[in-house]
């Protein structure tokens, strides 16, 4: 099996490739996004106990 | 102070609830008008030609009810929120889902017992087979409680909320997808002169569990809301 | 058991031991993901009848799994928190919600995109398909349902509600939606569970349902632990992390 023939797909590529492509943002999106929400939390937390070491 | 017992309890809020929307005609026929009004317009869109008409008429029957009964879920616990009766109610001694069944009752004779007189106008109007009258009254006989019960619960889970309405539908209407078809179903069927046996016991055994579980569920989303 | 049970009830334990669990599961998601991919994309055999087209499966019926999977967790869920009042339920019921809906959407969209080379249309009114819509309404309803409410932990108490009914009617929703399909279409050939499947092609289908299941477990944690830290921001164990 050659590599074009393995990206044709038997002439199915644009819904397999699709399928997958999608099935990839969704799976990185949900790993992605709270790991942004986390790390803003975290940052946000870190700059309220550095303010409020330097206040007392 | 004399103290109600169960049923006393029951057949007063049901009295009290009946009183009220007779004192408020036209909450009461908003839901019935706009049940009418929702089936006018099929003809407008899909054409008049008697066949179609006809062949869709349960779908549409069974949708404009779906939503009429939907549209007038918000009245079942509004004004008692409103006025702190909920809260007593929550507060009594009687085991709540039994109250919450008396006020689901009432509900029902308020808007979709009038679904049922009507229906066979909106039948004859969109021209369903005569042998499916009966079949058609049965299942909104049956249909409209479960309808009334499912939206119980989802009008308890949204009472506190201010924009409630069409969050509540969102919850309400794909727990009524069962309900929908086989009620519409059961009418096609007639409709063919087919028995409509198996879809009106699959409606009965909807409605008893509804029955047995919808308040439960309805009581644990109020007292949830008012806490 | 149930000290297991109560260890991982409480914030700041789930918080350290799922950081800990991260790397793990993500690395055990990429292995069975990527030997899934590459088996079912490369060594299995193409389906003598839908030719390649057919490779769908291996990301569809997996996310198909997880999104009736993920209901019946936030349902488990929701029973803990209404009996036993239990935060961290509340937490990971309403975490899993975006996870099950974005399977749900995945394979509503793939199970389309399988339907244009097999009914010759990207939608056919079919009973999986169908059912698959209705339970992706009932996790819009649980997101909706919770971001309406501003008191959080009244808005996890309706949520959990709401999962139970939604779960005790899944089935029926399920049931009834197979019936109205073999009703108005006749009896459709389910693609999905021939009984004499290949185990050549059974075998990165399981491998991707592993996969899929790790995954969420890794997403989950993720999601968790991002929203315990930002719901109790203001609490003792979280002051003690930033502290040092």
């Amino acid at each position: 099996m050659s590599l074009s023939e393995f990206f044709d797909m038997g002439g199915y590529a644009a819904f397999v490739w699709s399928s997958y492509g999608l099935a990839l943002v969704v799976l990185l999106l949900n790993i992605l996004l709270p790991w942004q929400q986390h790390r803003q939390t975290v940052r946000k937390l870190k700059r309220m106990h550095r303010r409020g070491k330097d206040a007392s | 102070m004399k103290r109600l017992s169960l049923s006393q309890a029951f057949a007063f809020i049901l009295r009290r609830d009946l009183l009220i929307a007779l004192r408020n005609r036209s909450e009461l026929a908003n839901p019935l008008l706009f049940f009418v009004l929702v089936i006018t317009l099929f003809p407008l869109a899909v054409g008049a030609e008697p066949n179609l008409l006809a062949r869709i008429a349960p779908g549409i029957i069974w949708v404009a009810a779906l939503l009429s009964s939907m549209l007038s879920l918000d009245a079942m616990f509004r004004s008692d929120f409103e006025d702190g009766t909920l809260e007593q109610m929550l507060l009594s001694a009687h085991p709540v889902p039994v109250l919450v069944l008396a006020k689901v009752t009432a509900h029902w004779l308020v808007t979709g017992l009038p679904l049922l007189l009507i229906s066979p106008l909106l039948a004859m109007m969109l021209g369903l087979d005569e042998g499916a009258y009966g079949i058609l009254l049965l299942t909104v006989l049956i249909g409209t409680p479960i309808l009334s019960l499912i939206g119980a619960i989802g009008v308890a889970l949204t009472i506190g909320l201010r924009k409630g309405g069409i969050i509540l539908s969102l919850l309400v209407l794909p727990l009524y997808v069962p309900v929908l078809i086989f009620a519409a179903s059961a009418v096609d069927m007639a409709s063919g002169g087919l028995s409509a046996m198996p879809q009106i016991s699959m409606m009965l055994a909807f409605l008893f569990l509804s029955l047995s579980l919808s308040p439960w569920a309805t009581a644990a989303a109020l007292r949830m809301s008012m806490s | 058991m149930w000290k297991w049970f109560h260890q991982w009830g409480s914030p700041p334990h789930f918080y350290r031991r799922a950081g800990k669990w991260l790397p793990w599961l993500g690395g055990l998601f990429a292995v069975f993901f990527i030997s899934g991919l590459v088996d079912g994309l490369v060594f299995a055999p193409a389906d003598y009848q839908q030719g390649e087209s057919y490779r769908i499966i291996y990301v569809h019926v997996p996310a198909a799994w997880m999104s009736m999977f993920i209901y019946m967790v936030m349902a488990v869920c929701g029973i803990i928190v209404l009996v036993w009042r239990m935060k961290m339920a509340e937490i990971v019921l309403i975490s899993s919600a975006p996870i099950g809906a974005s399977f749900t959407f995945l394979a509503l969209v793939t199970g389309s995109l399988w339907g244009k080379p097999m009914w010759g249309t990207y939608w056919v009114w079919d009973a999986r398909l169908t059912s698959e819509l209705i339970l992706l309404f009932l996790y819009l309803g649980v997101i909706g349902l919770y971001g309406a409410i501003d008191e959080k932990r009244m808005a996890g108490r309706a949520v959990a509600i709401l999962a139970i009914v939604g779960a005790v009617n899944i089935p029926i929703i399920h049931f009834s939606v197979e019936w109205w399909n073999s009703l108005h279409q006749g009896p459709t050939v389910t693609k999905f569970d021939k009984p004499s499947i290949h185990w050549s092609m059974l075998l990165p289908l399981l491998l991707m349902a592993v996969a899929f299941q790790i995954y969420y477990v890794w997403a989950l944690f993720l999601k968790v632990r991002a929203e315990l830290l930002q719901r109790e921001r203001n609490s003792r164990w979280v002051e003690e992390l930033f502290r040092s």
